[in-house]
């Protein structure tokens, strides 16, 4: 790039750098924005509305939500079913793919238009809540992970994954006299660690998501996961249910707004934790394959 | 005989792919066959066997609706404005991209776009309805501040679909660009250096070099978005919708969540959604022709 510093070039990487700027900005300000007012007192988010960085620091709003004990099991729900899910879906999935990447596998290419295909065609929203009622898991945890435990998706990437390691290692362990059962464990899956990584991280943010599925088969409160409760204080804007414990009367509650900011960050952090690990992984084109089923 | 040995020493492998295989055929296939309970009057106490057979009963009912030229208004134009605003965005988001060549700059901003990808629709409804509210919104805020009137957002059915395009764009658009992003960079350097030797300055190296080697895939995400056309997003909408933007609001999905799920109108609702999904797969199908027809690649 030495050679190429012509003014043109110099005003081009300027402009793209310039745009990205402002694209990423647009992106992140709106983060900054609820996690600024979720920690600040009513009187400064009365007095300005842009509040970017808070003056006056205030945890009400934190400590008003984790008072109840609404969210609290919210959150516990929602833990539950993101780490049970998970390895539920992962047990199947890499089962699954390790089966169909072998090659020699008969009526391997049927199985596979059978998943293919329903990425492209469902029997849509009632014949399935139809089944999972029939399944007798509604306003059950169940309802919540197992009729969403696996994507078509996820599975072709880790299938082409295992097809592309190299076969030389499988083949010296066979004849070491290893069954499939060990070459899965001890070869299969220590080398497909960074696939792996990626697609249950693919998966718990899924789970941690959950909502229609809940909006639909738990009609239980106690047992609605953290994206539910969510919309009730943000969308609904309904109060917490009066379970109030540790929030005396005659203080004064946080403002509306900050509640709302608070419970947002809250249902967020969880991602903002994995994704770093998740981030590492997904870009370096191991998704790219896989779109052409 | 050897088709006996085969299908023992195959035996393990059946029975690792056993389980995920039923999963498929239990939650994915028996709805498809559940279907046909949209040609009945299904009764949940009689079952798919007992239930009456109705023949296309209720596919006269949907059409015949006026609600249903409204759903298919609403649809229609929600992934429109998708197509023609989002749609290009990640390529040309990835285009830029590819130009930078400062790395920690490229890094930061990839993974300051990627992250809303991964947000529920809950929090991203949740910030939105916080920053465009009428009276306490920061967005009107802002405008207030400049002097202009303050703008209803959130229950004027003019601005519903520009706030669903707005917010598809915000959540999804950096995380369009990583097939894109992948794609470019299997492009052979040597291209690029031929192209220069000719005189090709940057963007006619974009126009010449880049973007025919990314068009595959440009055509496969194409067909793929255009076998979605009758969907939207049920809980984008969802969440967003109130009383007096019904009018524009009210899609497939949320009308099969209604009349199924809240009215217990199974047979009827049913019959709306495989309406839906039929015409998804004929588009596909057509796309996938249309794209074999100029010479390109397709899906299948």
């Amino acid at each position: 790039m030495i050679q190429d510093k012509s003014w043109g070039s110099r005003l081009f990487d300027g402009v793209n750098i310039a745009l990205l700027a402002l694209v990423g900005l647009v992106t992140v300000l709106p983060f900054v924005h609820v996690l600024a007012g979720s920690f600040t007192t009513t009187a400064e988010l009365a007095r300005k509305q842009l509040v970017l960085i808070p003056t006056e620091f205030s945890f009400d709003a934190y400590r008003y939500i984790f008072s109840t004990s609404t969210v609290i099991r919210s959150i516990g729900v929602s833990v539950f079913i993101t780490v049970a899910g998970t390895l539920f879906s992962m047990l199947l999935t890499v089962l699954m793919a390790f089966g169909l990447s072998k090659k020699t596998l008969r009526g391997r290419q049927t199985i596979m238009f059978l998943v293919v295909f329903t990425m492209l065609f469902n029997g849509g929203l009632i014949p399935s809540f139809i089944v999972v009622k029939s399944l007798g898991l509604i306003d059950s945890y169940g309802a919540l992970i197992i009729p969403s435990a696996m994507s078509a998706f996820n599975l072709i990437i880790m299938r082409n994954f295992f097809q592309n390691l190299p076969e030389g290692l499988e083949e010296s362990a066979k004849i070491d006299g290893a069954g499939y059962w060990s070459i899965l464990f001890r070869i299969v899956i220590p080398l497909s660690m960074p696939a792996i990584a990626t697609i249950s991280l693919f998966y718990a943010v899924n789970y941690w998501n959950t909502y229609f599925q809940a909006v639909m088969y738990i009609n239980d409160a106690a047992k609605w996961p953290v994206q539910v409760i969510l919309r009730q204080i943000v969308i609904l804007a309904g109060a917490l249910t009066a379970d109030t414990t540790g929030w005396a009367a005659e203080d004064v509650l946080p403002p509306a707004q900050s509640i709302k900011m608070a419970v947002i960050v809250v249902a967020t952090v969880p991602i903002l934790i994995v994704y770093p690990f998740l981030q590492k992984h997904f870009a370096k084109g191991a998704l790219l394959g896989s779109i052409k089923g | 005989m050897t088709m006996l040995r085969t299908m023992r020493r195959d035996l393990f492998l059946y029975l690792l792919v056993l389980p995920g295989l039923l999963f498929f055929l239990i939650f994915k296939y028996v709805p498809m066959w559940g279907v046909l309970i949209s040609f009945q009057n299904y009764s949940p106490y009689l079952g798919l066997w007992h239930s009456e057979w109705v023949g296309f009963a209720h596919f006269d009912r949907l059409f015949s609706n006026p609600d249903f030229f409204l759903l298919l208004r609403n649809t229609l134009a929600i992934n429109a404005l998708n197509l023609i605003f989002f749609f290009p965005l990640p390529i040309m988001l990835s285009l830029t991209m590819n130009e930078i060549r400062t790395r920690w700059f490229k890094g930061a901003v990839q993974s300051v776009i990627y992250l809303p990808h991964f947000l529920s629709w809950v929090v991203i409804a949740g910030i939105s309805l916080i920053m465009l509210s009428e009276s306490e919104g920061i967005v009107n805020g802002l405008i207030a501040a400049a002097g202009g009137e303050r703008i209803d957002f959130l229950t004027n059915p003019r601005y519903f679909w520009g706030v669903l395009t707005v917010q598809s764009i915000w959540k999804e658009v950096g995380w369009g660009t990583v097939i894109f992003l992948a794609a470019i960079a299997g492009v052979d350097v040597q291209l690029y250096e031929a192209a220069k030797l000719d005189g090709a300055g940057k963007l006619r190296q974009i126009w010449h070099v880049t973007l025919p080697a990314i068009r595959n895939v440009i055509i496969i995400l194409l067909i793929l978005r255009i076998g979605h056309m009758m969907d939207v997003g049920f809980e984008q909408v969802y969440l967003m919708m109130n009383g007096t933007v019904s009018e524009v609001a009210e899609v497939f999905d949320t009308y099969v969540y209604r009349a199924g799920i809240l009215q217990g109108q199974f047979s009827f609702s049913t019959a709306v959604g495989l309406f839906k999904s039929v015409v998804g797969l004929v588009l596909v199908v057509i796309a996938n022709r249309l794209s074999k027809k100029f010479g390109e690649e397709g899906l299948y």
